[in-house]
């Protein structure tokens, strides 16, 4: 293992981490504000490229079908915000589970039938689907690097939303005490649904973002929310810094354990039994690595105050 | 209670006065994966096997036909379930499916052991071609390993250097890689297995540019292959490192990778562009049935409907007497969309195999075509192990 | 934050009361065989049996869930160990229920013991994502044992026997070991909630601190809980790899896990029969929707939405309130 490939590949971590934040910054906000379990979290994910990739293949242009997509993910989300999930609201963290599984299960068989089960593509935008020189030898795509602005402009936003805006202001009471909050003519209803259905922009843009390096498929959004969980989990429910750090600290280890998980145990013993348990340890890393912190933080990295 | 019954053609008995005796429904039962992401292939199965009994007039071997279609779920202790509803309650004749290699090794002894004839019209593992060859289990595809082994001889006889393999972390991507190197002799730069279901590959992709290899070999099934084709074209890699697959660039996933995967490899025992009358007619049928061009999943399906066809036009519809009917599938009496098919002593087939090349048609739909006959005639090495005659 | 659940678990004089929603439950189960006598006999009995062995699992976690607000996301991973104790055991020739029982039920509960004491130290949301994390480890572990199948998972040659007699082969002496030990199951959960150890372990979810300053050690009582429920997960996945002769690292993911936990509350959380109903509606409800539809899962999840707004409670509470609406003089008795 080179110096310069080990140099890549942290790069290539902090990628992936940024990519997890991107997912996982609608989940944490929702969920640290409302105190409400979104699993469907994944599948509005899923629903935000399949809206992308229909309405790119109507316009033909990214930025239409982007601004497009975005607000008919926008559309359902309060649709399903109005029927199902502001019934939830004060329903214990279990029936929100089950509740909202179910309708993981509706979403996942609902997109083969409008869509097929057959695995569709949405194309980068032109001018953003060239390589550059990282360094000799190694390119590197651009679209990756409009993925990493992307995800740092959410932080910056949701940092500034959340902390210097009146909005941010009543959001963060509400997420300390809903009741007070309320009992001082805040409309705490409206207040909730302008926060799920920014969730749900979040989810949707995550899901159009990062569409041209997938598989655009059903399911696609399973795998994801289980990272996205391990994110907010780690960095502390509710907190968008926790979020934030954890993400990136998940891409390292992932990265640099998939990277270098065989060679290092190369060193103690011999290449093919490594060849085996290396990538078995690999997957397991970002596991342990949440056991770990929760052993020795139970409420994560950056613990929200007020709960 | 669990079926997806579709009776195919019934009318056309009614007004025949002079075969009143009136034979059973021939029963079919179908495993095959309908939940979750994989469920484009499971989809591909069960519709090469309609069309086959469609085109046949709603008949397999004179009998009129009852298709029941169960979704395995990609959970082995579902399809053992279900595999034992066909077997025990609708009394099927044969059984058709799996997809995958996990579910075919669940559902083997249920359905075996009760003397019904499995058929696998996709996964073919290799102790099923071995010690643990059945006489009521036959292949229509190939034994798992021999598309790698193709990829391997390719590689081999091209003079490659340098190869840079990978494939998912599990069984059939040991199998694989195993297979690639039983020919490839050349120098693997690496060796890389990925957790199943990877979604993001820049780490790997670093690696391979850094290696400095002629070409990668990967097995990545399904929406990883997907995903990592497109991650491959967009790091700028497939103009400096060939590309050779199994099961990575093919009809299932071709929709989603598009122009990404023009030009890469494949290996594989079929492709949409063989050059017969039959292959010709069932991918004109099926694109027009289905409005998607047809994978290796459909045609083997579309096989095993042949052979089940030939089997009872031999034993005149007869299914009781188990001896005939195996023997009269061993005969593989049809003409396979492949061209050449016969089978050896473990019910393994014998046939040819192609490196295969993703191209774009005239009317902007992607699929692979034959480049190169790679193997004729191959026959899988376990048949050595197995007791069969 | 709330809590994670609250349900009207019974009060312990209620509970010790013979009560008949479930002395019906087992008498329907045991009456089962004799329907199945007259259809496909093997198909009935082995969808029964599967039935009754997700019960078993789906009961563990109730007591630990419902009675003591510990929901476990990773409860698969102690199915997917005893399985692979009768898997692995059979592959090396051993075959006597009399070893494999044994090591299926200790290796759990050493898994459970080891887990318990990192996990019991979080609570709530933490607790769910923790306790994944480790069903997810086991997940990977079995995947990558390669002498045994790694992902494909392996076939169990002859199901368990005793002393060399074959006593799971008949089916339908089978189907009546599944239910001797889910009634078993079933009675060893009753007994420990409504004993002394239960009281404290349902008073920690209330009120942890409360139970604490009383002088128990709430962790210590934790920890025994779940390592008997951990315990009685690996006897299902004893039974499940005897049913379907058949080990898997599948019957470890966490979307098992999650199917338990939906099993549990579909049912009715916190009355441990519930989770046997909640089992038997999830299993056949899905044997028979796809049966109608291939696209069964439009109509199966939109029953889990309206089962949670319109249903508190699962089937058993609907159940429940619907017999209040039609005998509104009767009482509770």
């Amino acid at each position: 293992m080179s110096t310069s490939l080990l140099i890549v590949q942290i790069l290539n971590g902090l990628q992936l981490g940024v990519l997890l934040f991107l997912i996982a910054a609608g989940l944490t906000l929702v969920f640290g504000v409302m105190d409400f379990i979104n699993l469907a979290h994944g599948v509005q994910y899923m629903l935000g490229a399949y809206l992308a990739v229909m309405f790119y293949a109507l316009t033909g242009n990214f930025l239409i079908a982007l601004v497009l997509a975005l607000a008919a993910a926008l559309v359902f989300g309060l649709l399903l915000e109005f029927t199902v999930f502001r019934h939830l609201y004060d329903r214990d963290h279990l029936e929100q589970v089950i509740a909202t599984f179910g309708i993981i299960l509706f979403l996942n068989q609902g997109v083969k039938v409008v869509w097929g089960a057959a695995p569709l593509n949405l194309p980068i935008p032109e001018i953003f689907s060239g390589t550059v020189v990282l360094m000799q030898g190694i390119l590197y795509p651009v679209w990756r690097l409009v993925i990493i602005g992307s995800g740092l402009a959410v932080g910056l936003i949701l940092y500034i939303l959340v902390s210097h805006t009146r909005v941010g202001m009543l959001v963060r009471a509400g997420a300390t005490n809903a009741r007070i909050v309320s009992a001082l003519g805040v409309d705490i209803r409206r207040l909730f649904m302008i926060v799920f259905g920014f969730g749900t922009m979040l989810a949707a843009f995550a899901g159009v973002m990062i569409a041209p390096i997938l598989s655009v498929e059903p399911g696609m959004g399973d795998s994801v929310l289980i990272l996205a969980f391990v994110v907010i989990v780690i960095g502390g429910i509710g907190s968008m810094r926790g979020a934030f750090i954890a993400a990136l600290l998940i891409g390292l280890v992932d990265t640099l354990g998939r990277s270098f998980a065989i060679d290092i145990l190369r060193l103690v013993m011999p290449p093919s039994p490594a060849r085996t348990v290396g990538p078995a340890i690999a997957s397991m890393l970002i596991y342990v690595l949440m056991a770990l912190v929760l052993y020795f933080r139970p409420a994560g990295l950056f613990p929200a105050r007020g709960r | 209670m669990s079926k997806l019954v579709m009776t195919v053609a019934a009318a056309a008995l009614v007004g025949l006065a002079g075969q009143a005796q009136a034979q059973e429904k021939l029963k079919v039962g179908i495993v095959t994966t309908l939940s979750g992401p994989p469920a484009v292939l499971g989809q591909q199965l069960r519709n090469g096997f309609q069309l086959a009994v469609k085109n046949m007039g709603g008949k397999l071997g004179g009998r009129d036909v009852e298709l029941i279609v169960q979704d395995d779920e990609l959970k082995p202790d579902v399809a053992v379930s279900k595999a034992r509803a066909l077997v025990d309650r609708d009394k099927v004749d044969f059984v058709v499916g799996p997809i995958f290699s996990n579910i075919l090794i669940a559902i083997m002894k249920p359905v075996t052991d009760t003397g019904t004839i499995l058929i696998s019209p996709n996964a073919g593992t290799s102790n099923f071609a071995g010690k643990d060859c059945n006489a009521n289990f036959f292949v229509t595809s190939y034994q798992n390993d021999q598309n790698h082994e193709v990829m391997g001889k390719y590689a081999q006889d091209a003079g490659m250097k340098k190869v840079f393999i990978m494939a998912p972390n599990y069984q059939a991507g040991k199998d694989s890689l195993a297979g690639f190197k039983r020919y490839f002799k050349g120098e693997v730069a690496d060796e890389v297995y990925v957790p199943l279901g990877q979604l993001d590959y820049s780490a790997e992709l670093s690696r391979i540019a850094a290696s400095n290899s002629d070409a990668v070999f990967v097995f990545l099934p399904g929406g990883m292959g997907v995903n990592f084709v497109k991650q491959f074209r967009q790091a700028g890699l497939a103009d400096k490192v060939k590309f050779l697959s199994a099961f990575t660039v093919d009809e299932s996933t071709l929709p989603a990778q598009q122009d990404a995967a023009l030009g890469f490899f494949g290996g594989a025992n079929w492709a949409p562009n063989l050059d017969n009358p039959q292959n010709k007619k069932f991918v004109a049928d099926y694109e027009k049935e289905y409005n998607a061009v047809p994978a290796t999943y459909a045609f083997q399906a579309y096989d095993a409907a042949l052979l089940i066809d030939s089997a009872l036009k031999a034993t005149k519809g007869n299914t009781s007497d188990k001896n005939a009917l195996r023997a009269a599938l061993k005969k593989a009496d049809f003409a396979s969309l492949r061209g050449n098919f016969k089978f050896n002593t473990n019910n393994y087939p014998i046939q040819d195999f192609y490196q295969v090349k993703v191209v774009k048609r005239a009317d902007g739909k992607f699929q692979t075509e034959i480049d190169k006959k790679v193997f004729a005639d191959y026959t899988d090495p376990h048949v050595k192990e197995c007791p069969l005659k | 934050m709330t809590t994670l659940v609250h349900t009207p678990a019974r009060t312990g004089l209620s509970a010790i009361r013979v009560e008949a929603v479930p002395v019906l439950i087992f008498l329907v189960l045991a009456l089962v065989p004799i329907a199945a006598a007259f259809g496909p006999e093997t198909y009935w009995l082995g969808l029964f049996t599967r039935v009754m062995v997700f019960a078993i699992a789906a009961l563990a976690l109730d007591f630990i869930c419902g009675y003591g607000g510990l929901v476990s996301f990773g409860h698969a991973a102690f199915v997917g160990i005893g399985a692979y104790a009768v898997g692995i055991l059979g592959a090396h020739g051993v075959t006597d229920l009399l070893i494999s029982l044994p090591v299926a039920l200790g290796v759990s509960a050493l898994f459970a013991f080891l887990t318990g004491t990192v996990c019991l130290r979080t609570k709530s949301v933490y607790f769910i994502m923790i306790t994944l994390a480790f069903g997810q480890m086991i997940y990977f572990v079995a995947g990558s044992l390669a002498p045994y199948g790694g992902d494909d998972g392996l076939t169990v040659r002859a199901r368990s026997t005793l002393l060399g007699l074959p006593l799971f082969a008949n089916d339908r002496v089978f189907y009546y070991i599944v239910l001797g030990s889910l009634l078993g199951s079933y009675m060893l959960c009753r007994a420990f909630v409504v004993s002394r150890f239960g009281r404290v372990f349902r008073g920690a979810r209330e009120n942890a601190t409360r139970i604490a300053t009383i002088g128990y050690d709430v962790f210590r009582y934790q920890r025994i809980a779940y390592v008997i429920a951990g315990a009685i997960g690996g006897l299902s996945g004893f039974l499940l790899a005897n049913a379907t002769e058949f080990v898997s690292p599948a019957y470890m993911s966490w979307q098992r896990s999650g199917e338990l936990i939906i099993m549990v509350l579909f049912g009715g959380i916190g009355t441990l029969h519930g989770a046997i109903v909640g089992a038997a509606a999830y299993l056949l409800l899905e044997d028979t929707l796809a049966g109608v539809t291939e696209h069964w899962k439009l109509i199966f999840g939109p029953m889990l939405v309206l089962i949670v707004l319109f249903a508190r409670g699962g089937l058993l509470g609907l159940g429940e309130s619907l017999r209040r609406k039609l005998f509104p003089g009767r009482s509770d008795p």
